[in-house]
């Protein structure tokens, strides 16, 4: 009997083009700023404006950032590598042609683990120039627009592509693996990672076919998800559209497809007829790139602490859960913070949950980064302390957090200050609790009972009186004693 | 004739020494310009007040009694392709029209830093592809010797107007011949420098692997002294040449070549050349001979692709380098209400460009398509570098090359103009040089029966250019075929006619 197709088990084959904008001062080829949001035009000159007889010269530190770069994604470093110039017609592209890396890449075969025990491989990753930016009045797009405006500010920024093979198997692999390479471009500081902002885009390669068939589906490529989530999202749609367009008996056709945020969907936007012919040929502007071994070593040297070295440190010797490690890496300026407080707080614990907990949600309602608050890593691990030493109420450390990140000062100071250390004085409390109960024969008789939960009505009585400063331990502990 | 005015060493002797000023010395060229240039056309504008105001400098610093960089107050023409801040570069074609530079090439900040008053901007042919100026769009330039033929090209312009002597010094570029080729046909000299001793930053790319900014001068002696003042690494030019060390030609020009060996090239000695042509070259040979230089017969059979190769090489970058002139940014936008970004690409150009550039930029795209790169492309690298190899091996041997700069002398306008090929075989001689990278220097060596000039060059090794200035000067200094000028016929003035 034939296979009913809805028996048929599909799997995805994925592969990602990711663009990074690396952070230099200035653009690739010329002393122009990359400066993001500046007036139209105004970072430009003859040499990204494209003016006749201008000429390229190549920016250090943009090869720096991509050997650091590969060298972090396990690639092989090209000690000889060149530029070549792949030719089209665009107005946002003034001489016509990019300046890019054809078929001498400065970084090769690498490759990134992910949790699932995938190892994606990294075919390579090559510098180019940035093309600008159309402004289009009248329209979305360049068609249908009554006029564009050609803004080159960005025409020139150094950018480094790096190209996976297609060994992703899930939409949730596609997501981690460009969270892990935002995490990595961020601890290296070579990209601010912000993919709203387009310093990082990437394109998502979709095909699926029959479990255990060995060629390839014809793919889709997926264009314009501004986050990891979005990665996600949208190749779930595409896995799924393509698998019933499969199984209705349909084929795939070869296309550039628009996530649409607002639909959840992926949309068409052109078709491929053909590869497009781009004419490579050598850049006859620039030498061939030369990178001495003692460079690469020197950069190796340089390279910070990455998030699966963080990550590894966190589970294996300090015991986190992988919930919490993943906050504080994929965050790294929590992680920073964890790290910068750590040496003052033997209580890191509790530290790590003030920053899982209560920092995270504050930072996410008030749409904050680290940098934006007051808080200090000596404040924090203060706070951590006044709580640990039971000199404050837990109750007392919230409150005084929400005014550590917003005021900035120091926990002790303030406590002593305000006199916000909670009362653990035996003395003074049994007082309170001896009055609580003589005012409250009939609560205090119905406890003698055995209702247990009258407890609770004196321990509020007690908070209430001393404004939440009152040990509730001691409380407990006192009013069963004198009841 | 001889021409008995002063040369441009000496007018900046007798600018320093105060028995001529700068700006009479300018006033000079203008009034030469004033007189010969509805003959000749040679200039698309005159940058008078540029000029001026450079030589004022030099007269105020001659006064006060400072010591002048070498050239300064020599007034100098340059090819309009090299940019000038505030000035148009024209490239001579239409799809620049409206253009004006927002920047200097780095060739004129070096030339203003010697106070070299620039005079004005010469004709060229169209983004300097051509071997006659005649695919110029904007005027046709004549030969100053023959007013019925071309000056050569592409720099035919600043050849013309040195060769007319309208002013002693110019700057030309050169990617396959185009300097040479017109200093022989005009009977002058110009040198191909080795590529990368001259920054190519604000000149306009032809072929951005062949170009080299050169210069021209009515002798020898001049024309090192120009390029002493070109010369030298620049950091806005990545295939400058690095850690080169300061030049100083001059020096040691008059040295004695009587150690020199010389290779003579076989493949430009056979029939293909002008039978006159070819015995003005064996001549030069026997005058090295009589300086004491010995002479060998070289084969460079790699030769036999040179044209072929670079005609693969020089349209591919062509037509990559052009892309940018589009509409968009400057330059001349053809456009109708209702055209569509396509519509206003493909009108641009095909109204912008002429027939020849139009026709290196499809041959160029076409061999660097997908699918034909190897064939084409790959295979002239490979011929490139067997030239290289071959010349590397020659250089072994002997110490320069001696050869025909032009394979005739010249030629009628009009007469190559719709034949392409025959064209391009003008620059069989000159082409191998920028292959290679190598330097060459044309200088006269004689005339024909028609008494057009011919043109010797002499190829040296990377940086040999010290070298081949001394070869150039002792065989100049022999002969006494430099200064030569044209008895150029001033038409007489009609009376007016009722």
């Amino acid at each position: 009997m034939p296979q009913t197709p809805t028996q048929t088990e599909y799997e995805a084959v994925i592969g990602l083009e990711i663009h990074v904008q690396l952070r230099t001062q200035s653009k690739l080829f010329c002393p122009d700023s990359t400066r993001f949001g500046d007036e139209p035009n105004v970072n430009t000159c003859p040499v990204c404006l494209g003016y006749p007889g201008a000429l390229p010269v190549l920016n250090k530190k943009a090869v720096e950032y991509a050997v650091m770069l590969g060298l972090a994604l396990n690639c092989e470093i090209a000690e000889l590598s060149k530029f070549d110039r792949k030719h089209y017609f665009y107005p946002d592209l003034p001489k016509a042609y990019q300046i890019s890396q054809y078929n001498m890449p400065v970084c090769t075969n690498g490759y990134m683990e992910l949790s699932t025990g995938t190892r994606v491989r990294i075919n390579r990753a090559h510098m180019e120039e940035d093309a600008g930016k159309l402004v289009h009045a009248g329209a979305e797009g360049l068609a249908g627009s009554d006029y564009s405006l050609v803004d080159l500010n960005r025409a020139g920024t150094p950018l480094l592509e790096i190209v996976s093979e297609p060994d992703i198997k899930s939409a949730a692999e596609a997501r981690e693996y460009m969270t892990n390479m935002r995490n990595i471009v961020r601890y290296l500081g070579v990209c601010d990672g912000n993919m709203e902002e387009g310093s990082m885009r990437c394109d998502v390669n979709i095909s699926v076919r029959p479990k255990g068939q060995t060629e390839f589906g014809t793919k889709t490529e997926i264009k314009n998800m501004n986050s990891t989530r979005a990665i996600e999202q949208a190749a779930e749609y595409e896995i799924a559209r393509q698998v019933q367009i499969l199984e209705s008996g349909g084929s795939i056709t070869q296309a550039s497809r628009l996530w649409n945020e607002a639909t959840s969907e992926t949309m068409l936007m052109r078709v491929k007829e053909g590869e497009a012919d781009y004419r490579y040929f050598p850049e006859p502007d620039l030498r061939p790139l030369h990178i001495s071994r003692e460079w690469i070593e020197a950069l190796k040297r340089q390279l910070p602490e990455l998030p699966e070295e963080r990550r590894a440190r966190y589970i294996s010797e300090l015991d986190f859960s992988t919930h919490d490690a993943s906050i504080l890496v994929d965050v790294k300026e929590l992680g920073d913070f964890f790290d910068a407080a750590r040496p003052h707080c033997p209580h890191y614990k509790t530290l790590v949950n003030w920053l899982t907990g209560e920092i995270t949600a504050y930072l996410k309602t008030e749409k904050k980064s680290m940098a934006d608050t007051r808080l200090t890593p000596n404040a924090l691990a203060e706070l951590v302390e006044l709580q640990e030493n039971n000199t404050i109420s837990s109750t007392t450390a919230k409150k005084l957090l929400a005014e550590l990140l917003e005021k900035g000062g120091s926990p002790a100071k303030i406590v002593e200050e305000r006199d916000m250390a909670q009362i653990s004085d035996v003395g003074e409390l049994k007082k309170m609790v001896e009055d609580v109960i003589a005012n409250n024969p009939k609560q205090a008789q119905q406890f003698r009972d055995g209702k247990e939960q009258v407890l609770g009505f004196f321990v509020g009585q007690i908070m209430r009186a001393t404004q939440g400063s009152a040990n509730p331990e001691l409380v407990n502990q006192l009013l069963r004693e004198l009841i | 004739m001889m021409k008995t005015t002063r040369t441009a060493l000496e007018l900046h002797e007798a600018i320093q020494s105060g028995q001529q000023t700068a700006l009479s010395v300018l006033d000079d060229v203008y009034n030469k310009i004033a007189e010969h240039e509805p003959a000749i056309e040679g200039f698309n504008c005159l940058t008078q007040e540029l000029a001026r105001e450079t030589a004022r400098e030099v007269d105020r610093r001659v006064q006060v009694g400072e010591t002048l960089p070498l050239l300064a107050g020599v007034p100098i023409a340059i090819k309009d392709n090299i940019n000038i801040k505030g000035y148009p570069t024209t490239c001579s074609s239409r799809i620049l029209e409206g253009y004006v530079s927002p920047y200097d090439a780095t060739v004129y900040q070096k030339l203003k830093q010697h106070l070299m008053p620039v005079i004005g901007k010469t004709n060229l042919d169209e983004f300097a592809m051509g071997s006659s100026t005649e695919t110029s769009a904007l005027k046709i330039t004549k030969n100053p010797w023959d007013l019925s033929r071309v000056p050569g090209g592409s720099s035919g312009g600043s050849a013309a107007v040195v060769s007319a002597n309208m002013v002693p010094l110019s700057l030309g570029s050169d990617t396959g011949g185009s300097v040479r080729q017109p200093a022989s046909l005009c009977g002058i000299t110009g040198i191909k420098p080795t590529y990368g001793l001259v920054s190519r930053y604000g000149l306009v790319a032809f072929a951005s692997s062949l170009d080299q900014i050169s210069p021209f001068g009515q002798n020898v002696k001049d024309t090192a002294a120009l390029l002493q003042v070109i010369s030298g690494a620049d950091e806005l030019d990545s295939t400058s040449i690095k850690n080169h060390p300061e030049p100083n030609y001059l020096q040691c020009i008059d040295q004695d070549i009587s150690d020199l060996r010389i290779g003579v090239i076989q493949e430009l000695q056979n029939d293909a050349i002008q039978p006159e042509v070819l015995k003005s070259i064996q001549d030069a040979v026997q005058t090295f001979e009589s300086l004491g230089a010995t002479t060998q017969p070289v084969s460079l059979p790699s030769f036999q692709y040179a044209v072929a190769a670079y005609y693969i090489l020089a349209t591919a970058e062509a037509s990559s380098n052009l892309g940018r002139y589009d509409g968009v940014r400057y330059g001349q936008r053809v456009e109708e209400p209702d055209s569509d970004l396509h519509t206003m690409y493909r009108k641009t150009r095909s109204q912008g460009f002429g027939p020849e550039v139009k026709r290196r930029i499809i041959l160029g795209t076409f061999c660097l398509s997908s699918g034909y790169y190897d064939a084409f492309y790959a295979k002239a690298e490979k011929a490139r570098e067997l030239m290289r190899h071959e010349l590397r091996k020659a250089f072994e041997q002997v110490d320069i090359l001696v050869c025909p700069t032009s394979p005739s002398t010249a030629f009628k306008i009009g007469e190559k103009l719709n034949d392409p090929v025959n064209m391009y075989l003008s620059d069989i001689a000159t082409i191998p040089v920028n292959m290679a990278g190598i330097p060459a220097i044309s200088i006269p060596c004689g005339f024909d029966q028609q008494h057009l000039p011919i043109g010797l060059q002499l190829m040296g090794p990377h940086q040999s250019e010290a070298r081949l200035f001394q070869a150039a000067y002792a065989f100049e200094q022999k002969t006494g075929l430099c200064n030569l000028i044209p008895d150029l016929k001033i038409p007489p003035k009609s009376e007016p006619l009722i």
